[in-house]
């Protein structure tokens, strides 16, 4: 459904070129829900986005502690803007718990709004305040907006038919529509989201759209502390054409669909849940209209098992997973990799070793991804920049792995699958198709035939008359394709897998910088969801002349033929990582450059701020 | 061009590929898979239809040998290779090889799941007590005491029995058989093969090398008659070289007994009959061991439920009968978008 919204002309509101909200709560608040519909309502406004949920690993932790506290960031503007934004410009805080968290954060002078209801001694207490924070000066360097949330959204729902817990529950919807009076926001979408989530309990849904409608109303009528006022933030001028509000999880989805029906194949996802890639699991269940089977198997080594026996059988297999659940599929991929089945695998990384950090995100399987298996067995990586990217990143991993008949690591992250951005959704029929095509001739076959280009062998499916074949994990003899304990022949085999990936090189565009020159003083060397800030951050430096590029790689293995060639046409190499130094290995390795690691592992994306004093201390300015 | 293969001409050798077997001299597989091919030469199964999978270890070769399409795969994960290749293609007619270690340790999980969903796989566990490729390790089915490479003085952990373990886990189809009883084992599969649903076969399997004469007190053609036990559907379950022994009603009446017709007042009213869809009687057969007992042989269950295979691809069928799916431009516009026009 189109949707037109005019550009507000709201003279009475003072305009704003850009804006960072974090919603924060328990994390049985709703607050993700709160800001996953203020994104929408923005996003519909024309403006340009970048969200960041950060929720904790607990479903329902106890309520009121810190360890409990869910958080919605959402960065909008008038302009085109990259990350969720560094610090909240207002913070709504549902409780103590949540203002303890989260007020470092708000820089001062910055707004607070807080439900004054839920700052009991016991929850203040919980929170680990010896006293309460709205009487002992803490919040003095900020505008303070205390509200009874609770019982003005009580108020607002007592003719709904609701119970008093109900009634409660529905506070994050007066939150969210104070927020869309302030910011001047439209509801609608919320309310037809509201009436189709709960559509079968009339009364929930009318309590919640009433709770929405009141905090609005508490907007416009109440009288605010003063330097807070209306806002507006105009449209963002962006390119003409259709848009719409993608999170990661749904690109990599739908990017997956699309390059298994340009491959002309169905798709079969064998999967296991995990935080953060369930979601995909969910998705492209939904998606099954569109040629697509999902298995939700016993564990993660049956989930990739079964992905590589559907593409044994012709389908596209693939299976999605966090690190953990990698690790445990890394046997079979090896046998998909000396089978040489296609096999796309999804690695939506989480903070780690070990179960680590859940629900927040890092990118530290980088290493895992390019070395991680026994024995020599190189595969194609790609990394995913931002949602919208997750799209053509899926399309790209499918592309490669029907193309040369090969597992194909893709590599996303916990911020990437959560967040949001507007994303101008792209003219699927001038992507160009790679339809598959399986062997069926018989004369001279054997399963290990190659194509003389891309090394790939022959995909001959179970079903096709004259071409039964045995594969397996065993070395297999370069010339007929049965058992070969040669040594000679191993060696052989060995080097052409390797060839194989390694001419992929050829087959993928030449590495770009994305911002600044192609040759100077320093270049930001980047992968994966760093992108937004580090381009931020480069930008920035750029406008003020400092000599810095940033160059995002799209390809981890192989490489762009060009990168070497590139970065030695800088004096400084920087490589911002979310983990301990792992991209950086791998160039310094691979072309022998003085890269420099820097490096955040707190399950928190970079600050473009933090970059941007990386740059200048190197650089100058 | 492709050629049809002519059904008709397919003889038991047409199903053996050209590759030497590897396997050692007298070891049990030989007649397994002369068995095999003598099954699917009577089904007339066609060669391009035919999957075998398999994990690891010795059994595991078995593919190899078959001229249909085959997947050697990994340690205990041949049934989760098999469900993916079965969704993705439910035409294909697919055969799971595994051994005892392979089914029920390493990859019990698989196994377990496969027969609980109901996937429409001929599961076959070649059970020998033992691993063989590894050298004669003990095993999960190895008795109790078995002195072996990692259990010098003797294993000290009870086996499992693959049956009853299967019945536990909702199979709908169990059978048992072994190596040598080439007059059963083309009836057993046949039977398997006509049970839509995760079959098991268990197939009693001599190691020549690590584990010989194993099954020789139950297996051995001198004592099969009174130890072992041909069970039939309806038929009464009699056993005995001279046909005199027979599996009663424990005199409690929980459980059951063997019984000696002619003896004790007990005529042939007396022995149960059996039926192959009573679960809780095929759980007593299964669980047979000797001495007290001997060890039952045949269909111990066939009790037919919806393949899981089919059950998804019916729920497919009816989404995309409600849902049509459209083009990936119409999927990606779906939901709320909005339009940028030139010059806003």
């Amino acid at each position: 459904m189109a949707t037109n919204v005019a550009p507000s002309d709201d003279g009475e509101r003072k305009a704003l070129d850009s804006v960072v909200i974090r919603f924060a709560g328990d994390s049985g608040d709703g607050m993700q829900l709160t800001g996953t519909q203020f994104t929408q309502s923005t996003a519909l406004m024309g403006n340009d986005l970048a969200t960041f949920p950060d929720f904790p690993a607990e479903i329902r932790a106890p309520a009121g502690t810190t360890f409990g506290v869910s958080a919605f960031q959402i960065n909008f503007a008038s302009y085109d803007i990259q990350t969720p934004g560094d610090d909240p410009d207002v913070l709504v805080a549902m409780n103590p718990a949540a203002l303890k968290v989260h007020l470092k954060d708000v820089p001062k002078g910055g707004t607070i709004i807080l439900n004054v209801d839920a700052f009991t001694d016991r929850n203040v207490a919980r929170a680990g305040y010896e006293e309460s924070p709205l009487d002992d000066g803490t919040l003095d360097n900020h505008v303070v907006i205390a509200i009874e949330i609770n019982k003005l959204t009580n108020a607002a729902v007592a003719d709904c038919d609701v119970t008093s817990k109900e009634a409660t529950r529905c506070k994050n919807f007066w939150a969210l529509g104070l927020m869309c009076w302030m910011y001047n926001r439209d509801r609608q979408p919320t309310v037809e989201w509201v009436e189709q989530r709960f559509g079968k309990l009339p009364n929930i849904a009318a309590a919640n759209i009433a709770a929405l409608n009141a905090g609005h109303a508490y907007g416009e009528t109440v009288e605010l502390p003063s330097g807070v006022e209306a806002y507006v933030v105009p449209r963002a001028d962006v390119q003409p054409g259709t848009y719409r509000a993608v999170t990661g999880t749904e690109a990599v989805a739908w990017g997956l669909v699309a390059g298994a029906k340009k491959a002309g194949l169905e798709l079969f996802l064998g999967s296991y849940p995990i935080t953060p890639a369930s979601a995909l699991l969910h998705t492209l269940t939904g998606l099954k209209p569109h040629g697509v089977t999902t298995f939700q198997a016993e564990d993660e080594i049956a989930a990739v098992c079964s992905a590589i026996g559907a593409a044994y059988a012709g389908s596209l297999g693939v299976t999605s997973s966090s690190g953990p659940g990698i690790a445990l599929k890394t046997e079979a991929i090896g046998l998909a990799l000396v089978t040489e089945l296609p096999l796309v695998v999804v690695n939506v990384q989480r903070g780690g070793p070990s179960t680590g950090l859940p629900t927040k995100t890092e990118q530290s399987d980088l290493f895992q991804a390019v070395y991680g298996r026994n024995a020599d067995t190189p595969l194609p990586v790609v990394a995913s920049r931002t949602a919208g990217d997750c799209f053509e990143t899926a399309i790209e991993a499918v592309r490669l792995a029907t193309k040369y008949m090969t597992p194909v690591i893709l590599l996303t992250d916990g911020f990437l699958a959560n967040s949001a951005e507007p994303w101008e959704i792209p003219d699927a029929d001038a992507i160009a198709d790679f339809p598959v095509e399986f062997r069926s001739n018989p004369d001279g076959f054997h399963p290990y035939l190659r194509d003389e280009k891309t090394l790939a062998r022959n995909w001959a499916i179970p079903g096709t008359p004259g071409l039964m074949h045995r594969i397996g994990g065993i070395e297999k003899d370069y010339d007929s394709g049965h058992i070969s304990y040669d040594s000679d022949n191993h060696h052989r085999m060995t080097k052409v897998r390797a060839a194989k990936i390694d001419g992929i090189a050829d087959d993928i565009p030449s590495q770009e910088v994305a911002t600044g020159q192609d040759t100077g003083k320093l270049a930001v060397v980047g992968w994966g969801s760093t992108f937004g800030a580090i381009n931020q951050a480069v930008r920035r430096c750029v406008a003020d002349g400092i000599s810095v590029s940033h160059i995002h790689l799209r390809h981890i293995h192989p490489f762009p033929k060009n990168l070497g060639d590139l970065l030695s046409g800088f004096d400084q190499v920087m490589v911002p990582e979310m983990n301990n130094g792992q991209l950086v290995h791998v160039l310094r390795d691979k072309y022998l450059v003085d890269a420099e690691s820097i490096t955040q592992i707190t399950g928190q994306p970079f600050k473009v701020s933090t970059l941007e004093s990386e740059i200048r201390s190197r650089v100058g300015g | 061009m492709n050629v049809e293969t002519p059904v008709e001409a397919l003889k038991p050798n047409d199903y053996a590929s050209d590759q030497e077997v590897r396997w050692c001299p007298g070891c049990g597989d030989y007649a397994i898979v002369k068995g095999v091919h003598r099954t699917l030469a009577e089904l007339q199964i066609p060669l391009e239809k035919l999957v075998f999978f398999s994990g690891i270890g010795c059994a595991a070769r078995f593919p190899y040998y078959m001229a249909s399409y085959g997947f050697h795969t990994i340690h205990g994960r041949a049934p989760a290779l098999a469900t993916g290749a079965k969704l993705a293609n439910p035409d294909l007619d697919i055969w799971v090889v595994m051994g005892d270690g392979d089914a029920l340790s390493i990859g019990g999980n698989h196994t377990m799941h496969a027969i609980r969903r109901n996937v429409d796989l001929n599961l076959l566990l070649f059970n020998n007590e033992i691993y063989g490729l590894t050298k004669g390790q003990y095993s999960p089915t190895s008795q109790l005491g078995t002195r072996s490479p990692s259990t010098p003085q003797g294993s000290v952990d009870a086996p499992l029995t693959p049956l009853t373990l299967a019945l536990g886990a909702g199979a709908r189809f169990v059978a048992r058989t072994f190596d040598t009883n080439q007059k059963q084992m083309p009836g057993v599969l046949k039977a398997a093969h006509a049970h839509k649903g995760a079959s098991l076969v268990e197939i009693i399997q001599n190691c020549i090398v690590y584990n010989d004469g194993a099954f020789d007190g139950w297996t051995d053609k001198k004592v099969v008659g009174d130890n072992s036990i041909t069970v039939e559907h309806s038929k009464p379950l009699i056993f005995g070289a001279d046909s005199n022994k027979g599996i009663a009603r424990a005199e409690d009446g929980f459980g059951i007994r063997v019984v000696t017709i002619g003896e004790d007042g007990i005529t042939e009213e007396d022995i149960l009959v059996h039926d192959e869809t009573n679960k809780m009687l095929a759980m007593m057969l299964a669980d047979m061991k000797q001495p007290e007992f001997p060890v039952a042989l045949g269909v111990l269950y066939n009790n037919p439920s919806k393949a899981y295979d089919e059950a998804v691809h019916e729920q497919l069928a009816a989404v995309k009968e409600a849902n049509p799916a459209g083009t990936i431009n119409e999927m990606l516009r779906k939901g709320r978008t909005w339009t940028v026009s030139e010059g806003a």
